[in-house]
């Protein structure tokens, strides 16, 4: 299908992007990679009158470090971020995710940030920044703020960006001393995540002294598993003790029914994926 | 003259490079969607958001005043003369057989069917004026499903007619005279095993989205369409449209994919003719992705009830199939035959004495169904053989060793069938053993039971699948007799040009299976000239005037052989010439490697080639008395038999029982498609199929709700596989030719599809037998697979 008639604009600067938005009022887009935008033009689901390209705005693209935490640009896109040896060495968490993103054209295009913006509960990578408790650092007319990944994500696909606003950066804690593990289940390769569980622990002698763990695409938003990182937090680093918290990676969970799954089925996928995740992450065999 | 070296016969069986894939690949061609005339237009469709109603008003004139449009009409406006969509097949006498036009014209049946259009003079303009079209719709009940279909009180598709149910069709072996009654046999029976399988509905998803463009300018009228069927779309727009048929000119330029998807006459065809007619200009309309998805016809959609009665040394005795077939809201081109192809097919390779096979063809609320690779003989090759790994368990047998009690041996051919058929030849004792070896089956059954044993959450299966098709569709009598529309013959012209280079025009329409490169190789062989000196011509009823197109496994098997007919008068002809240059008399005549020369003479000595004799030929000054200056030749063909190649493909499925995945570890494809031209293009055949077998089994399903909204509308929600979920696969062969073909060839280009999907479900179960599971629905989803896994009796 081809898309509804728009005005198309490409600034520079972060300044200028939020302007052409706020000018624009409600019916403005920002546009990063197109991956997601564009097939809803094209299906005519959305028709906006002004699309407003970040791709041109240097401050927005790229990876840096900065002390504590790695700080990687909105408009970077997953193929860069995997060649990043930053993120390799501090956040492989997120690497190891993003390189499970559809497959290579969508990978060469999409962006980090069109990812996180557009809040698909079958994304990938907004579990993964709640699992690791990023920040988010948001641009508009008022000027900057930061976000939590726990409060980023509203509704489906819907964040707490304005109309007028541009996601900026994200922000990933280095976490020494943890190891994670993504675990995606899908119906076909190079698709989205059934249920994915993003998990991240760290050991201590025998024990797991800490775990953090999002969901994907068991409710509207990316679900953090307090229930389970509560069971595992001084568990054994045991089979059984991993398999027995999963068990709780349910809870209040609102899974979708749809063509690929239904909520019941789910369900059960969490607890297994769960378990491998935080067996995986925890090198526990 | 020199003479051209000898070249011995051996482009037929040599691995060629495809010499059309250049082009295809880089995109350096002509599809139809690349086609762009002086001054035309484009044609945007209006389609049904529902899937039935009673459409009491549309109002185009809002349309008319958008920016660019130049015509927007509905299907009232056009009712007088839009015709009827042909169907080709009423496969019985009382065969309901509704109205079909093109554009709806006061009740809508399906979602997606096409409403109204605008002819705007870009794309976009015609799209978005479409927005600007009002139409009323009163909603009708919906019926989408079979069983509820054939209900009392179901919503009827076709008020008129008083019933969904468009036809029953029978066979009967006792009462064919092929064999004996199953009421005899199923008496008889130490055992009989009952079964319902579900074959789910499919989209073709070709890769090139059908694509046309009509030119009413100039004396003849040309359709360029992305379509399998050139030939049968001029002959049955004449018919249609009453267009006299030499004003009608058809191409098919290169064509990305078909997979049976475009063998159909299409409303989108006759509603950019149509349009074309009315404003004067070209016009031309691409269909998007969805659209296609949604509209293009379907495929399978059955529904199986199967019994089969045996002996407990396993024995099959006899079977019995009841199938209801949904035909979608309409009748297309051969949608109510589909199913009868798999008629003949369900005793597959085996020799038991009694058959009977009934079909209901079922009316719903959905897009049509129509042929899609393999058409029937993938269903019935899936029900037998899921069938005959139930009897193996049922009996206790190994499933290799159940079918080898059935089989056909390789010296009992020809085989009259019990289905009324011939089997030509074959030998599926070769082909089983060289894939268990391939396979390693033995060792692969010691692993399923040491994971048994242990427990193993992940589970191996083991999957078998002998199959045997029909191929090279089809004899006319035959087709005459199952009340076919047309012929299934198929023709060649070889002409030799005055340097000796060769053009040669098929009847038959490739869309990406490398005809170009196989006939090549042939036509070197016959006439002895260089591969590289042959171009192959098609699609284009202006240079092929005569043919039947290019489906049901038929090019090589049916055009194959009118291709060495018209090379053999070629060199016939050629002979006078050559004896008159070679002074010596035509019956001392020898044609050898591309050279004529006196018999007994050394191979080294003077010859004439054939493009001696062409360039002869072409001067003419020096003619034999009676020889008429030409060297060109055709044929026209028509089988006497279909030929039927046979496998044997084994599947190695590792199942997830926490989770339900099935991944396929290991998979084997023996093959006996006869002698093969070109390896390449074989295993190629092979590969393509089985991948979508797997789909099949796995996969791909389009679902519709209850108010006949598909649900799997985008390429996302379908789920066809990738690359990357699919097997590495072991292609290999045994040849056993055709004895009546003169190449020795029979055809591969839906073997693959119709062995595979079976293997890989077989597969499934036999992981899952010791937890209670012996049947999954298809696709086997890990949710499905997982709740097998749930129900089934675990002790
Ligand atoms: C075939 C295919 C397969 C895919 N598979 C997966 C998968 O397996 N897993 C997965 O997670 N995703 C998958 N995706 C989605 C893909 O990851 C996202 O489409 C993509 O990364 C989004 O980024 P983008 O740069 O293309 O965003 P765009 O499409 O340009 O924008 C998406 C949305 O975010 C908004 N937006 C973008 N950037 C910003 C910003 N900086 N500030 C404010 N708003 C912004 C846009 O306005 C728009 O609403 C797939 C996509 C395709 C086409």
């Amino acid at each position: 299908m081809i898309p509804a008639a728009f005005d198309y604009t490409r600034p520079s600067t972060v300044d200028d992007a939020v302007r052409a938005l706020a000018g624009a009022g409600e019916d403005a887009k920002v546009l990063a990679g197109g991956q997601s935008l564009i097939p809803v033009l094209r299906m005519r689901l959305a028709a906006p009158t002004v699309l407003v390209d970040i791709g041109a705005v240097a401050e927005l693209r790229g990876v840096r470090d900065d002390g504590d935490a790695l700080v990687v640009g909105a408009t970077t896109r997953h193929a860069d971020l995997l060649r990043d040896p930053l993120v390799a060495a501090h956040a492989p968490l997120l690497a190891q995710a993003t390189a499970q993103v559809g497959d290579r054209q969508v990978r060469h295009l999409g962006t980090i940030g069109g990812s996180l913006s557009h809040a698909d509960p079958a994304g990938d990578l907004p579990g993964v920044t709640v699992a690791l408790e990023a920040t988010f650092e948001v641009a508009g007319p008022g000027g900057r703020r930061t976000v939590p990944a726990a409060e980023f994500f509203v509704d489906f696909l819907t964040t707490a960006l304005a109309p007028d606003e541009v996601l900026v950066s994200v922000r990933v804690p280095k976490r020494p001393g943890w190891t994670t593990h993504y675990e995606k289940f899908v119906r076909v390769a190079q698709a989205w995540a059934i249920v994915g569980v993003a998990a991240a622990v760290r050991r201590e002698n025998g024990t797991i002294a800490e775990a953090r763990l999002a969901l994907t695409n068991m409710g509207t938003t990316p679900l953090r598993a307090a229930g389970v990182e509560e069971a595992l937090t001084g568990a054994p680093a045991t089979v059984d003790a991993v398999a027995s918290a999963a068990g709780r990676a349910g809870e209040g969970a609102d899974p979708p029914t749809d063509v690929f799954a239904s909520a019941g089925y789910r369900r059960h996928l969490a607890t297994v994926l769960t378990k491998r995740a935080v067996l995986a992450a925890g090198g526990i065999v | 003259m020199t003479i051209m070296e000898e070249r011995a016969a051996t482009e037929v069986g040599a691995a060629r490079r495809r010499k059309e894939d250049a082009r295809l690949i880089t995109g350096r061609t002509m599809w139809t969607e690349n086609i762009t005339l002086p001054g035309m237009l484009h044609l945007a469709i209006l389609r049904s958001p529902m899937a039935h109603a009673r459409i009491t008003r549309v109002d185009t004139s809002a349309a008319l005043r958008e920016p660019g449009v130049v015509a927007a009409f509905s299907g009232a406006d056009v009712a007088g003369v839009q015709g009827s969509l042909p169907c080709a097949w009423p496969v019985t006498e009382d065969m309901l057989l509704p109205d079909h036009p093109p554009l709806a014209v006061d009740e809508v049946r399906h979602a997606g069917e096409a409403v109204a259009v605008v002819v705007a003079r870009d794309r976009a303009a015609a799209v978005d004026a479409l927005a600007a079209i009002e139409v009323d719709y009163e909603p009708l009940p919906v019926v989408t499903e079979m069983p509820a279909a054939l209900a009392e009180g179901a919503p009827l598709v076709h008020a008129d007619k008083g019933t969904n149910k468009a036809y029953t069709w029978i066979f009967d072996s006792g009462e064919a005279g092929t064999g004996q009654s199953t009421e005899a046999t199923f008496a008889d029976a130490e055992v009989v095993i009952k079964r319902r399988y579900v074959q789910q509905r499919l989209i073709p998803a070709f890769m090139e989205p059908r694509s046309v463009v009509a030119d009413p300018t100039g004396d003849q009228h040309t359709i360029w369409s992305a379509t399998q069927i050139p030939h049968i779309l001029r002959f049955l727009l004449a018919v249609v449209t009453g267009t006299p048929e030499h004003k009608v000119r058809v191409v098919a330029p290169d064509v990305g994919g078909g997979f049976g998807g475009k063998l159909q006459v299409t409303a989108e065809e006759l509603i950019t003719f149509l349009a074309a007619r009315r404003v004067g200009k070209p016009v031309k309309y691409t269909e998007s992705r969805s659209d296609s998805i949604l509209t293009a016809h379907h495929g399978r959609d059955q529904i199986q009830d199967l019994e089969l009665a045996a002996r407990r040394d396993g024995t099959v005795l006899g079977l019995r199939v009841r199938l209801l077939a949904n035909m979608g809201a309409y009748m297309g081109l051969v949608t109510p035959g589909v199913p009868l192809l798999g008629a003949f097919m369900y005793n597959a390779i085996y020799k038991f004495p009694s058959y009977r096979f009934e079909c209901v063809g079922v009316f719903t609320n959905t897009t049509i169904t129509d042929a899609y690779r393999g058409a029937g003989r993938p269903e019935a090759t899936y029900a037998i053989e899921r069938m005959m790994d139930e009897l193996a368990v049922e009996v206790g047998l190994d499933p290799i060793e159940v079918r080898r009690r059935n089989w056909i041996a390789h010296d009992e051919f020809p085989f009259d069938t019990v289905a009324g058929l011939t089997y030509d030849s074959g030998n599926y004792e070769a082909a089983t053993d060289k894939a268990t070896s391939l396979f390693g089956y033995d060792e692969l059954r010691r692993e399923q039971a040491a994971r048994r044993e242990s427990n193993d959450p992940v589970q191996l299966g083991i999957g078998v699948s002998t199959y045997t098709e029909m191929c090279g569709l089809a004899p006319s009598r035959v087709l005459g007799a199952l009340r076919y529309g047309a012929g299934g013959w198929e023709s060649a012209t070889v002409r030799v040009l005055p340097t000796g280079k060769v053009e040669v025009v098929t009847g038959t329409s490739p869309h990406g299976q490398g005809h170009e490169t196989a006939w090549s190789q042939i036509v070197a062989d016959q006439l002895g000239v260089a591969f590289e000196d042959v171009e192959v011509l098609h699609g284009d009823t202006r240079t092929s005037h005569k043919g039947l197109d290019t489906y049901g496994s038929r090019s090589l098997a049916v055009g194959g052989f009118a291709l060495v007919n018209a090379c053999t008068r070629v060199v016939d002809k050629a002979r006078p010439v050559a004896a008159h240059l070679l002074e010596c008399d035509v019956s001392d005549l020898e044609f050898k490697g591309g050279a004529f020369r006196v018999r007994g003479a050394p191979a080294d000595s003077a010859g004439r080639t054939l493009a001696d004799c062409s360039l002869a030929v072409f001067a003419a000054h020096d003619l034999p008395e009676g020889v008429e200056p030409t060297l060109d030749a055709e044929a026209t063909y028509d089988p006497a038999n279909f030929s039927f190649p046979h496998g044997t493909h084994l599947c190695a499925t590792e199942v997830d029982t926490e989770t339900g995945r099935v991944t396929i570890r290991s998979y084997v494809a023996v093959d006996d498609v006869g002698r093969v031209v070109n390896p390449l293009i074989v295993e190629g055949q092979v590969h393509g199929g089985v991948a979508q077998g797997i789909a099949q089994a796995l996969f791909e399903e389009a679902v519709y709700d209850a108010d006949g909204n598909l649900l799997t509308g985008t390429f996302v929600d379908y789920t066809p596989p990738s690359a990357a979920d699919l097997p590495d696969i072991v292609s290999d062969r045994t040849e056993t030719p055709a004895p009546d073909h003169p190449l020795g060839t029979k055809g591969v280009g839906e073997a693959g599809t119709i062995a595979s999907t079976p293997a890989v479900v077989n597969a499934i179960v036999d992981a899952l037998r010791p937890y209670g599971v012996d049947d999954i629905r298809m696709p086997c989803t890990p949710e499905r697979v997982w709740r097998a896994v749930q129900g089934g009796d675990r002790s």
